[in-house]
């Protein structure tokens, strides 16, 4: 640059001297200068640049491939991951005293919740009331009511009722400004009722403490993640799902932290921290720091995706132990759905995490005291907040609870996969901007073969009509396939869902046809030149809200949309393009997730649990507002289609 | 005859006693101050910070149980922990472990507090440009006869300590407010202990005369905590405070302990980090000089009964406390040390590096040299 600016004056100050004579010569200039515009607009570079670019562009793209699914997998490498550690100077330590002594009296007062629970035959409104005024706590009840779209057959609900209960112990001496939330879920049957009992057993201690400087709510929601979001919206004023609810009578300051609490058994053998939650949402990585230190203090031992950490990272299955714990967390986060009735609060900005008490056949136990010393211990620090937590990671992934990933060391991975689209696209458009024979007026030529707009445009409109058809027919239709098939509402929801999914198949290849004529060779150039792009923002974009899910999209998309053309062999590639379909994909992770979790099923289970999750998947959408359902059917599946498009391009 | 040598023995007692306390005159003023002032700053808010107000309110105690008066002191803290909502013992701030030291005590006077701590505060109160209306009670009302304790608290770096975590203040300025106060007259003497991360920074700067200054960290050194309280749930007190304050209850106004002692405080075996003083611009002996010049605000007194003339003293003094070395100019307030030469010192002679104009040069060689050989036209073969 410099020599060329310095080249450049030198002439101007020879142009100058010359100015009355030199009209030619100037002229010669403008070339010279033209020619010497540095690398990219450099002709003769450029071209080589971009013959280098598109002689090697499938190498390439397989290198990137290649590297970026094994980035992947080097991420639960120990070596390559970070320790965590608290970032959050007000939390600081876990220097405190946990005085907390009444395990044996909240696991009593449990006891009798649950004899009232099974008395009243559902949530025993009035006995928490009275039990938690007698503790001292200002106890407030909230009824709600929703009818769900279609019944839900997995927790066997479809006109839902219910009351949620909470206390508000005020902070003794501080502004009521701030707040922090326990909760522990009502469940049917002999569930939680050892999680009551333990919440109730704080509020009585804490009520006897005069350090905390915020409001703890104690709340006992019904119907977990219902009672959740009706709690949720009464108390921020706002409803974003159409949810009938009363207003809340009584508030606390704003929500800093909650923690949601499960357990089942009087004593237990780990406590299992889960952090996904709606949309692929994760609570600030110090909510975790702090669980495992304290735990680490007290002496529990704990679990993330129910595996306990391991010190043989070297070794072949300790280094398997790790990748399948982050694959948990990578399957989980994917799924968009709140895996615990914490997931529902992050939605406000309020770190939140569940904690749940497994109890195996492990010799060493953890009795209620230790459980209520630790909730204890985290509420206090909890309570020495300043601000919210924001001092740590919130894009993170955990090859175990000690470790983490942060967003810059998993981000290359996915960006590796994202460089083959566009190195696609750029292949695509210089195949598009260099016609074979090469005229002096290869102009007018281009223009003559260029496809029309409407040979582009009908195939993107029609995908994505099938995919707003994938949207609203299973919910909008369930009623009319219940009249004409035997089936109940929600398998009538599912299948029409994937009947339209199929359907879609079969529909818009070729359709341009209609409206453009015969498709050219530009014209499949040009849509996939769309396509490609339009993957790549689409994944992008999905990828920096919600990275797993992004990630394992981009694993089956990008193959697809880099091999696709109308020339390679037809069954075999429309094979290939099916089973690496979302739908597809789903199918898989269903499999691959139950065999993560060390309980395969046969086929038939996996099938029965395959419509069961599509079911959910749309009930999260409507009930809690999920994006997943509506990125696939909206956005990811109308995409697939176009590359369906270009197969069968003719 | 009795009488008289009775008489005559007494009358030369007499004349004995009052020569002698003629010439013991000048050690009443060895020190050359003739009043104590203390200003006590802790710079950091928030309940995880308690330690930093224990480390200024322990200082406060010490010098307020050795004599300073409270209105001699201006204490400044910018946060409340003894009434802080997660305080589990309201009213307190202890210093020690399981509640032995109370350091919050009975009458704190605290000049300023909360967000009045800022660097202009302090910066106004050491050189006293504060608004006449003003009470006297948050005023430094020193003048060229006082000794003045200077203690802060807080966290830091390297050359700046921040106040709040809103701003910070630099060793430059703090040099220079320490010059400005000198210039107006407003110090004798005067001892900055700063207990922050990479103390040793905030006093290299100095340049006024009659500075002594400790730290209780090196540069690129923390400075660590102490005293962890499981109940209270924070450190109680910084490690070099807390030591200081151990030597601190130890020291009676009478005490001879003298600064020496002082820098002794807290060894890298107690505090983990290594506690620096700098004594270059102070004119005494660290070892003659009392801590209770600092740290009390002790007057001698001798009782007599003799009229005693002081007019001619002040020579005695001097010949007196010239001990170590001569104390020429002490009276004089300009130019007792060439700060001049200090501030304007010439910055450290880098690695050698070729003068500026034969890289010039170099480069045009190339450039000529290369378009003598490729000529302007060839020029687009190196893109």
């Amino acid at each position: 640059m410099l020599r060329q600016r310095t080249h450049v004056t030198s002439r101007c100050g020879r142009v100058m001297d010359r100015r009355r004579s030199s009209e030619p010569r100037r002229q010669d200039r403008v070339t010279v200068d033209n020619n010497n515009m540095g690398l990219l607009s450099d002709p003769n570079r450029r071209r080589a640049l971009l013959g280098l670019l598109t002689r090697l562009n499938a190498p390439i793209c397989v290198v990137c491939y290649m590297a970026g699914v094994a980035w992947f997998m080097g991420l639960a490498f120990e070596p390559f991951t970070l320790r965590t550690y608290m970032s959050e100077n007000a939390m600081g330590s876990t220097m405190v005293e946990e005085r907390f002594p009444a395990g044996e009296r909240a696991l009593a007062t449990g006891r009798e919740f649950a004899a009232h629970k099974k008395k009243t035959g559902g949530m025993p409104v009035d006995w928490l009331v009275r039990t938690m005024q007698a503790r001292g706590l200002e106890v407030f009840t909230q009824s709600f009511s929703r009818t769900l779209p279609f019944p839900d057959e997995n927790k066997e609900r479809y006109m839902v009722k219910g009351t949620n209960v909470y206390g508000i112990l005020r902070a003794p001496r501080a502004p009521r400004t701030e707040a922090l939330v326990l909760s522990a879920p009502c469940n049917p049957g002999d569930e939680n009722n050892q999680a009551v009992g333990l919440l109730l057993g704080l509020a009585q201690y804490f009520r006897n403490q005069i350090f905390l400087a915020k409001d703890v709510i104690f709340l006992v929601n019904e119907h977990d993640l219902i009672g959740m979001q009706a709690w949720l919206e009464g108390y921020h004023h706002t409803n974003t799902t159409g949810m009938d609810w009363s207003p809340l009578q009584g508030r606390g300051g704003s929500i800093q932290a909650a923690l949601s609490l499960e357990l089942s058994s009087d004593i237990i053998t780990s406590l299992d921290l889960v952090l996904e939650g709606l949309n692929g949402q994760l609570p600030n990585l110090d909510l975790a720091n702090l669980f495992y230190a304290f735990c680490q203090k007290i002496g529990v031992l704990c679990t993330i995706q129910g595996k306990l950490q391991r010190n043989d990272w070297d070794s072949v299955s300790g280094y398997s132990h790790a990748v399948q714990t982050m694959m948990l967390m990578v399957m989980k986060q994917a799924s968009g759905r709140p895996w615990g009735d914490h997931g529902l609060f992050l939605r406000y900005h309020i770190e939140a995490a569940t904690i749940k008490g497994i109890n195996s056949f492990r010799q060493y136990k953890t009795d209620a005291t230790t459980i209520g010393r630790l909730l204890e211990g985290m509420y206090r620090k909890l309570n020495n907040l300043l601000e919210r937590l924001h001092q740590s990671y919130f894009f993170y992934l955990m090859p175990s609870l000690s470790h983490f990933v942060s967003i810059g060391y998993y981000m290359p991975a996915f960006g590796l996969l994202a460089v083959i689209l566009l190195l696609r696209a750029l292949d695509l458009w210089v195949q598009l901007m260099t016609p074979p024979p090469r005229t002096e007026d290869g102009v007018i030529d281009i223009e003559q073969s260029s496809p029309g707009v409407l040979s582009v445009l009908t195939p993107l409109v029609i995908s994505h009509l099938t995919g707003v058809a994938l949207y609203m027919l299973p919910v909008r239709f369930q009623e009319m396939a219940v009249e004409h098939f035997p089936v109940s509402e929600t398998e009538a929801v599912v299948l029409t869902a994937i009947a339209v999914y199929t359907a879609g198949l079969a529909l818009p290849h070729n359709t341009h046809r209609l409206l453009a004529g015969e498709g050219t060779e530009q014209g499949w150039r040009v849509l996939k030149l769309v396509a490609v792009l339009y993957l790549a923002v689409l994944l992008g974009c999905t990828a920096l809200i919600n990275f797993s899910l992004g990630f394992i999209l981009a694993l089956t998309l990008v193959p697809v949309a880099a091999f696709v053309t109308p020339h390679v062999p037809k069954v075999l590639s429309a094979f290939i393009l099916v089973i690496l379909s979302p739908a597809c994909t789903l199918l898989f992770s269903v499999f691959f997730f139950q065999e993560l979790q060390e309980m395969p099923v046969s086929f038939q289970d996996g099938w029965v649990l395959y419509l069961s999750v599509i079911s959910q998947g749309i009930l999260d959408h409507v009930l809690y507002g999920s994006l997943v359902y509506p990125l696939i059917a909206l956005l990811v599946y109308p995409c697939w289609l176009l590359f369906w498009n270009i197969l069968f391009w003719k | 005859m009795e009488m008289l040598t009775l008489l005559c023995l007494f009358s030369t007692y007499l004349l004995a006693s009052s020569i002698n306390i003629e010439e013991n005159a000048g050690q009443f003023f060895s020190s050359g101050h003739t009043n104590n002032w203390a200003v006590l700053v802790c710079t950091s808010r928030f309940w995880f910070n308690y330690r930093h107000v224990a480390n200024t309110l322990s200082v406060y105690r010490s010098v307020k149980r050795l004599g300073i008066p409270d209105s001699h002191i201006v204490l400044m803290l910018a946060d409340d922990m003894a009434c802080n909502h997660r305080n589990p013992k309201p009213a307190t701030v202890f210093s020690h472990k399981n509640m032995e030291l109370n350091v919050y005590g009975d009458d704190v006077e605290v000049d300023y507090r909360g967000y009045e701590v800022t660097v202009e505060n302090f910066l106004r109160v050491l050189t006293g440009r504060l608004p006449p209306s003003t009470p006297r009670s948050k005023r430094l009302l020193s003048d060229d006869r006082s000794n003045i304790l200077i203690y802060l608290t807080g966290h830091g770096g390297n050359g700046f300590l921040k106040f709040q975590d809103s701003e910070e203040i630099s060793n430059v300025e703090l040099a220079d407010a320490f010059e400005q106060m000198w210039q107006k007259r407003r110090y004798n003497e005067l001892l900055f202990i700063i207990d922050t991360c990479q103390g040793a920074s905030m006093y290299e700067r100095f340049y006024s005369p009659n500075l002594m200054a400790l730290a209780s960290s090196q540069v690129g050194e923390d400075s660590l905590s102490h005293q962890p309280d499981l109940a209270i749930g924070v450190h109680l007190m910084d490690r070099y405070t807390f030591y200081l304050l151990e030597f601190l209850e130890d020291i009676h106004p009478a005490s001879k302990t003298n600064m020496n002692d002082l820098f002794k405080v807290c060894p890298k075996s107690h505090c983990v980090s290594t506690p620096g003083h700098r004594t270059d611009l102070f004119l005494r002996d660290p070892g003659s000089v009392l801590v209770t010049d600092f740290f009390g605000s002790v007057r001698k007194v001798e009782l007599t009964m003799e009229t005693i003339n002081l007019t001619g003293h002040i020579k005695q003094w001097e010949e007196s406390a010239a001990d170590g070395e001569p104390r020429k100019e002490t009276y004089s307030y300009s130019d007792q040390l060439p700060v001049s030469e200090i501030i304007h010192q010439k910055p450290k002679q880098k690695d050698w590096h070729p003068p500026d104009g034969f890289i010039l040069g170099l480069w045009t060689l190339i450039l000529l040299v290369f378009f003598k050989t490729y000529g302007i036209k060839h020029l687009k073969h190196i893109f």
